[in-house]
């Protein structure tokens, strides 16, 4: 999930309701998807175009930092498997603008506001990925985080996002996959190796646990959300979960998660464990992480230098349709 | 192994795959260098297809090289323990990406050379050959459907886009007289049946990039100077950068598996 500070309206008690409105809650609450040409409250459409935007928006940005290996992956066939990878990202970020268009936004909309700052793309894409292993660890934490919360989205009641869910969730535990594989080669590798894969737990550690958004506690827009079904889970649920599935994971592989604090809790029966610095989440989301200048420069400038080949395209299509159309004139 | 195999001088049938093998690898790394950077989302897509193709026919190229070779070495180390003046690939392949024009004539010019070396080798008597050109056409025949339709739609597009297209065909043409050729290596593995002779394929070339740049409102060059040299290893300053990045962690961490 790569949504994690979407402002949505406060939740309204059914007194505050319009009979419109009721009624589409009840719908809601039985469980029936929502689609385009329906009505809905301009809050609900709003929050799922800023959700669906941003997650949109860290598709493509998260090209960059595994496109960032590509030409250095070690053998032919980890570069085969990156560029697969890279090649759904890009693919993802296809289906969920088109799930946004559904709401009445076009992409070249979506992107003026990415391009301009005034929507976000998850703050993870904003790390460097300085190691092979990164690829590994991107991989198994950061698609293993964004799982965590995209499979209950599936369940979203907004029947075009519902549905680009359900196809991107299939391409993730795949991508999860072959990040848990790269690690395993690695801990199994040389001693500079293992270095690399304990390095990039623990750089990828916090930032993973920060993609679920602020505490519960500190998050205003959850409650909308959750009774519009665009939010299944709360953040603390699924950060909890994440850890849970986490850490055994990790042991596996023999590294140590960077948390002093980690203990197993038999009581709840999961695990207990340090908060992310809250602190540095709120820098990155506001442009101060280490790569937000290149992650966002690299996107404006591969636009603002792809103008002349998108305009170029347009005029070949008009002209095409001119002389379509002057031949059917001609004809009759 | 077929009877071709058996009268064809090994090294030059291995330095002929590696040909093909090597120039498939680098202009897949050079597309690849485009992901998350093109011009719009569908060219992303695309060209990461693209670079997944030539990254495969690569494995398949080099594979068979080392087979043939016999002396147990891998597609990977063919890949990433050769330096430069080992590298086969046309020189075409190594010119920089420059703007998206320039990328896109490199990849028309080159599939349409590529179209007709596979569809030559589709009847090579080494049926290893045949096999994996028949897989590679499959993929080659789309790439030249796109690589052909965005030079034409370009170049008859705005006056901008037909002036960087003119530009960038001014830059490559003169890398393409090497694909057609005739060397030694060439005329060994032509007498063995196994591929053709690169001249053979010249006619059917011109052909395509006549009729496309024709269509394109494009100039078609006629006789420039022709650069050669990659396939007899002797390269531009570009490769060594290509494959000190490329091989980085192989040099760096000898022996580890990846």
């Amino acid at each position: 999930m790569y949504a994690q500070i979407v402002k949505s309206e406060g939740a309204k008690s059914r007194d505050e309701m319009s009979p419109e409105e009721i009624a589409f809650q009840e719908r809601i609450d039985r469980g029936e998807k929502i689609e385009p040409k329906e009505w809905m409250p301009e809050g609900y459409r709003k929050t799922l175009v800023r959700q669906i935007g941003q997650h949109a928006h860290s598709e493509i940005v998260g090209q960059l930092p595994e496109g960032n290996w590509i030409t250095r992956a070690p053998t032919l066939e980890r570069k085969a498997i990156l560029l697969a990878k890279v090649q759904d990202e890009a693919g993802h970020g296809l289906y969920l603008y088109s799930a946004a268009e559904t709401l009445g936004v076009s992409r070249d909309e979506l992107l003026e506001r990415l391009h301009s700052g005034n929507m976000k793309y998850s703050s993870i894409f904003n790390y460097p990925t300085l190691n092979w292993a990164d690829m590994g660890a991107v991989g198994w934490l950061v698609d293993g985080a964004a799982i965590m919360n995209q499979v209950p989205l599936q369940r979203t009641s907004y029947g075009p996002y519902s549905r680009a869910m359900i196809r991107i969730c299939k391409e993730e535990s795949f991508h999860q996959r072959q990040g848990y594989d790269i690690m395993m080669k690695m801990c199994a590798g040389t001693p500079e190796q293992k270095a690399m894969a304990q390095d990039a737990l623990n750089r990828f550690w916090y930032p993973s646990l920060m993609m679920f958004g602020p505490s519960d506690k500190d998050s205003v827009h959850s409650a909308q959300s959750m009774a519009w079904k665009i939010k299944i889970n709360t953040n603390d649920e699924l950060r909890q979960k994440f850890v849970d599935q986490t850490v055994p994971q990790a042991q596996y592989l023999g590294l140590t998660i960077p948390d002093e604090n980690l203990a197993w809790n038999e009581e709840k029966g999961g695990w207990d464990f340090s908060e992310p610095d809250w602190s540095e989440f709120f820098e990155v989301i506001a442009g101060n992480g280490p790569c937000n200048a290149e992650r966002l420069g690299a996107r404006v400038k591969a636009w603002d230098d792809g103008a002349w080949f998108r305009e170029g395209l347009m005029a070949h299509a008009e002209k095409a349709e001119a002389a379509r159309r002057a031949a059917v004139v001609a004809a009759e | 192994m077929g009877a071709a195999v058996e009268t064809v001088d090994r090294t030059a049938f291995v330095d002929w795959l590696q040909r093909i093998g090597d120039s498939a690898l680098i202009l897949g790394h050079r597309v690849s260098e485009w992901c998350g950077h093109s011009p719009a989302l569908e060219e992303d897509i695309a060209l990461a297809n693209q670079a997944l193709d030539l990254i495969g026919q690569c494995q398949l190229w080099l594979g068979l090289a080392a087979e043939v070779e016999g002396k147990g070495r891998t597609a990977d180390q063919m890949a990433y323990l050769r330096d430069v003046a080992a590298f086969r690939n046309a020189l075409l392949v190594e010119r920089p990406n420059g703007d998206f024009g320039q990328t896109l004539m490199r990849q028309f010019l080159f599939d349409a050379w590529h179209i007709e070396l596979l569809r030559a080798l589709r009847s090579s008597l080494d049926p290893r050959v045949a096999e994996i050109a028949a897989k590679a056409e499959k993929e080659v025949a789309y790439h030249l459907e796109r690589s052909a339709e965005l030079v034409i739609r370009l170049g008859d597009g705005t006056a901008e886009s037909h002036e960087r297209m003119e530009r960038a065909l001014a830059l490559l043409f003169p890398y393409t007289g090497e694909l057609f050729m005739d060397d030694d290596v060439d005329r060994a593995v032509a007498a063995a049946g196994i591929g053709p002779l690169p001249s053979s394929l010249k006619p059917a070339w011109e052909q395509t990039v006549r009729a496309v740049l024709a269509e394109a409102t494009l100039t078609w060059p006629g006789e420039v100077y022709q650069h050669k040299g990659g396939k007899k290893g002797v390269h531009s300053e570009y490769l060594g950068y290509i494959l000190a990045e490329m091989q980085f962690l192989q040099r760096a961490y000898p022996g580890a598996t990846w």
